[in-house]
């Protein structure tokens, strides 16, 4: 099947009509065992990638590895054309592809507010000589502030801004480091698990608000167990077990996908159990 | 034993320079550790090099006050540098093992008498230490000639002027510290502090935070290293063991580590107890309610003491004197 995102037919390693980052023979090995091994990948633009997989699939190291936390033992990756390999962390992070990560981290004795203050970017009292001269960066900070309490609302956090991170709960802490993420209005976003821990209420709400992230031009990566999130929102899917990509396609071609149903859903991922049920009528 | 009199001379501990250098290490351990999460066992390291720094500066190479503390200044940061550049990548254990070693290691080498001057004096002064490299400092002196009483204390015009610039100093210090954790950097270096990943997945340089905060840190050590030396007009390389690191984390935790008052207040209460309980052993001795024990094995129970108190400071009050309780490092 043809579509706008793709150059030829879904199969793995398929080139992109307009790809945000591309991937080609990165490769992790943790001692014997070949964590990652993918031959080639891109990611497009503009659009909701869902990276599914079974557990130990290599999903969270391939994060790593682009967002510079871990360094494959070959490989190489460009973003926005931009060669990434051997890049540090936080200058990948600078340069617009910021992620979050699956064991959720709130800084948890800053207060929400400040939590989300620090993901702002350009702000000159962040370096130490100019953090002497507050007339030098309050009025940066005060534009960040606007910009922290507006997506404090969005998040609903607002009601928390002046607690502690701590204080939160698990699902609202996955709100939170999301939410800090977008204050430096990153090009990519990549989220490990958004919805790990989050009730279905908020469920909803994260689903719109990765939807809005789109609308506003944000490419986005997640990575999820949740098969509903996974059909409801995202535009493509990319499986991956045992380190390696197995299938790429639209989502409801994927999951039609004989080898994805073995390695990964299971034979009566289709079938109602309820849970299909309740998300159809909320939406 | 007349208690009135004990109190009031402990008193004397609260404006000594003595207690002063002891804050200003203090301060400088609240922004490894309290603000940075930086576990730094080394800080009597870093007082050692400062205060050795200003001393060979000034009995070597005869420089003038500004010059010798900027060359102790500078010892500090090379050392921190040295310590960080291995170091600061690691987790945070790596920098306490490496912050313990190198402080015995420089006392070593403070003490050994290998490294001599052309003319074949030792620089560091060996065993004997220096001495008689305060003259720059005190001939700037303003304070009129004369006896002083001070809480029953009689001080000299020398020893009031070490007293006022040791405070000033720890002014300035606290004043820098309280400004620049309340600034978009500090909250940076707390962020570190609760999860360095984090801060670096925003894109901010955890490596060169940490390096700032160690050296700055440290140079706050080394000033507290020269105002103890001045006030004590002998460098001496025992002095610089782990006695006075661990003096610097009961200071530290007692006042609230992650506050900027914490350090001098905890300071203060600090000494002014530690010499407190000296003077009522000393009179319990007197009055022979203390067994067969003298009066310098009675000074061994106070540091016994101090190591219970820590104890009981870290179980029961993490925060310290003045810290916020939700805001501790130790509740997990």
């Amino acid at each position: 099947m043809a579509n706008e995102i793709a150059k030829g037919p879904a199969a793995p390693g398929v080139a992109k009509v307009d790809p945000i980052l591309v991937a080609d023979g990165v490769r992790r090995e943790f001692g014997g065992l070949v964590a990652v091994d993918v031959e080639h990948l891109e990611i497009p633009r503009g659009k909701i990638t869902a990276l599914i997989g079974p557990n130990g699939a290599g999903k969270t190291t391939l994060f790593n590895l682009l967002t510079g936390f871990d360094k494959p033992n070959t490989g190489k990756w460009t973003f926005q054309g931009r060669d990434l390999a051997g890049v540090p962390a936080f200058k990948v992070a600078r340069i617009g592809m910021v992620r979050t990560f699956q064991l959720t981290k709130a800084l948890s004795l800053l207060t929400v507010l400040d939590n989300m203050r620090l993901g702002a970017k350009h702000q000159p009292g962040e370096s130490l000589l100019r953090a002497l001269v507050r007339p030098l960066w309050r009025k940066r900070e005060a534009e960040i502030t606007v910009a922290a309490e507006e997506l404090l609302k969005r998040f609903k956090l607002d009601a928390k801004s002046d607690d502690f991170a701590a204080s939160l709960s698990g699902g609202q802490r996955k709100l939170l480091e999301m939410a800090r993420a977008l204050m430096s209005k990153p090009v990519l976003v990549m989220l490990d698990e958004p919805m790990a821990g989050v009730n279905p209420a908020l469920t909803q709400s994260l689903l719109e608000h990765i939807k809005g992230l789109k609308d506003d031009g944000t490419t986005v990566l997640f990575v999820e167990h949740d098969m509903h999130m996974v059909r409801h929102i995202s535009d493509w899917v990319i499986v991956m077990a045992e380190g390696r990509i197995v299938a790429e396609g639209p989502p409801n071609e994927v999951m039609k996908n004989p080898a994805v149903i073995d390695a990964y859903l299971g034979a009566h991922h289709d079938s109602d159990l309820g849970a299909d049920k309740i998300a159809k009528e909320a939406n | 034993m007349d208690l009135i009199v004990a109190l009031q001379s402990s008193f004397g501990e609260l404006i000594t320079a003595g207690t002063a250098a002891f804050v200003l290490c203090a301060i400088g351990l609240a922004i490894h550790f309290g603000f940075t999460g930086l576990l730094n066992f080394g800080q009597a390291a870093f007082a050692a090099v400062g205060a050795y720094g200003y001393a060979i500066a000034a009995l070597d190479f005869k420089a003038p006050l500004v010059l010798s503390v900027l060359f102790g200044l500078l010892c500090a940061v090379i050392f921190a540098v040295l310590l960080g550049i291995p170091t600061l990548r690691l987790r945070a254990d790596y920098l306490a093992i490496v912050t313990i070693a190198a402080a015995q290691v420089f006392k070593f080498v403070a003490t050994s008498s290998a490294i001599t001057d052309p003319s074949g004096n030792v620089i560091t002064g060996g065993a004997e230490g220096l001495s008689e490299f305060g003259g720059t400092f005190y001939s700037l002196n303003p304070v009129p000639a004369g006896e002083y009483q001070v809480f029953g204390n009689s001080l000299t015009q020398d020893q009031i002027w070490v007293d006022i610039v040791g405070w000033l100093l720890v002014v300035v210090c606290a004043l820098l510290t309280y400004f620049l954790t309340r600034s978009p950097w500090g909250r940076a270096l707390k962020g570190i502090r609760e999860d360095e990943d984090a801060v670096r997945s925003l894109g901010k340089n955890v490596y060169l935070y940490k390096m700032q905060a160690l050296i700055l840190g440290g140079c706050m050590a080394a000033l507290g290293g020269m105002v103890f030396v001045i006030n004590s007009q002998t460098v001496q390389p025992t002095v610089w063991g782990t006695n006075f690191t661990f003096t610097i984390w009961t200071v530290l935790l007692l006042g609230g580590a992650t506050t900027v008052l914490g350090p001098i207040a905890g300071g203060v209460v600090f000494f002014t107890l530690f010499a407190f309980i000296q003077k009522v052993l000393e009179g319990l001795v007197a009055i022979h309610w203390m067994g067969s024990l003298t009066i310098p094995q009675v000074g061994q129970i106070r540091l016994i003491l101090v190591g219970l108190a820590l104890m009981l400071l870290v179980i029961f009050r993490p925060q310290g004197l003045f810290g916020n309780k939700k805001e501790t490092l130790f509740n997990g």
